[in-house]
């Protein structure tokens, strides 16, 4: 039973916590999917925006802050969905970036290319596919160690 | 001003042609020529599947009937369908469609970029959404054409007979009724949609087809092709089979 409203600053650190379902080492806040957190009265209003419209991981993704929020205790808690401005790898944080490349995915350049294999970290790398194993990465392999590496897609 | 009666026709033409595509996509799951195409034509199905939600989401609240866009995707038959006929012909082999994606990208990605920024502001914001996956589509597509196009005797070969089949279903895509005009015209469209395709078709040593022959009735309902029906057979089992059931 909450009996003092959480602050706000509370509530995304708790966020922070959630992993995304599909590439665990980053969290929900570093994908920057999650655009507002706002109490209306006694309800949280949580503002999501989706990676990719047909992402099959939203409807988890929903589950997953509804779960945690629950689990901090709060009881009177609303979903947004909010499609525009579109979400844009722009929105990823910097720890995030980091934790993806630590991870072996190759994090999204404004050149629209990975700057370095995540592996080697050898900048002789070639595109095999713009799409890979999620819809917001694409396949990439590095010519020097011959690994073959995800690209987070930069949109 | 569109009235909710047009409003509902026209999110229904844009749902119905990211729906009735991404399935046909989507049947080429496990059994394209490469694992990387396999991942490719996929995820181009599941975006275009994404962008069937919003559209027939946003058709059944203006329709304001209680339906949603589960019930307009699995329950709802041939002629109530208002997809282009370009985009419920059948996939044959991977260069064919590949073409059928080609100009149906070289429209899509027009079209999204005339819709963005709409009145309508769930229009415009479903338009700015779509247009980040489907600028990829549009770049594999024209990609694919190119080197296939460009390939060898036996894959232009192919290639050229896919964009000769094909072509009769391109007039369609910029014909436009009173339902169109009321939201978004797309026969201003075409000169942009003729510079990009020429562009391409050119690189890719293909011939563009002289007729203009279109064929008509898909958006407006009038008439589908036989293969439409074939496809929601599949495709609407299992919801018809057993109604409401829940996963």
């Amino acid at each position: 039973m909450v009996t003092v409203q959480p602050s706000v600053a509370d509530v995304w650190d708790w966020l922070d916590a959630v992993p995304d379902p599909e590439i665990p080492v980053i969290s929900l806040v570093d994908l920057g999917i999650i655009r507002d957190v706002a109490w209306q009265d006694d309800t949280l209003i949580v503002t999501v925006t989706p990676t990719y419209s047909g992402c099959p991981a939203t409807t988890i993704i929903n589950l997953d802050i509804e779960t945690a929020l629950r689990g901090h205790g709060i009881e009177k808690l609303e979903l947004k969905r909010q499609l525009s401005p579109a979400w844009t790898t722009d929105w990823l944080s910097d720890k995030g970036r980091a934790k993806l490349e630590d991870y072996g995915i190759a994090p999204p350049q404004a050149a629209g290319g990975p700057q370095q294999c995540p592996h080697c970290k050898s900048q002789a790398v070639e595109r095999i596919s713009q799409f890979g194993s999620t819809p917001c990465k694409a396949q990439w392999r590095c010519t020097d160690c011959l690994e073959p590496f995800d690209y987070f897609k930069c949109i | 001003m569109a009235t909710d009666a047009q409003l509902f026709e026209w999110l229904c033409r844009m749902g119905d042609n990211s729906l009735v595509l991404g399935h046909r996509v989507s049947e080429w799951c496990g059994h394209a020529p490469v694992l990387e195409e396999d991942i490719a034509l996929a995820n181009t199905a599941l975006d275009l599947i994404g962008q069937t939600q919003l559209w027939l989401g946003l058709a059944a609240e203006v329709e304001g009937e209680g339906r949603d866009a589960d019930a307009l995707a699995y329950r709802r038959d041939v002629m109530d369908f208002r997809n282009l006929l370009l985009v419920e012909q059948p996939n044959r082999d991977f260069g064919h469609t590949m073409m059928r994606q080609f100009l149906f990208d070289a429209w899509h990605i027009e079209m999204l970029r005339a819709l963005k920024g709409h009145d309508h502001a769930e229009i415009s914001a479903i338009a700015e959404k779509s247009l980040k996956e489907v600028t990829y589509h549009a770049e594999r597509s024209a990609d694919t054409v190119i080197a296939l196009g460009d390939g060898t005797e036996e894959s232009h070969k192919r290639m050229q007979a896919a964009l000769d089949r094909l072509w009769p279903y391109v007039g369609e895509m910029f014909l436009s009724d009173e339902v169109d005009r009321a939201v978004c015209d797309p026969a201003p469209l075409r000169d942009a949609f003729d510079d990009r395709i020429n562009a391409v078709l050119a690189e890719a040593t293909l011939t563009r087809p002289d007729s203009d022959f279109a064929h008509k009735g898909g958006k407006t309902g009038v008439r589908h092709t036989e293969h439409l029906g074939h496809m929601l057979a599949v495709m609407q089992y299992l919801p018809r089979a057993y109604p409401d059931a829940k996963w």
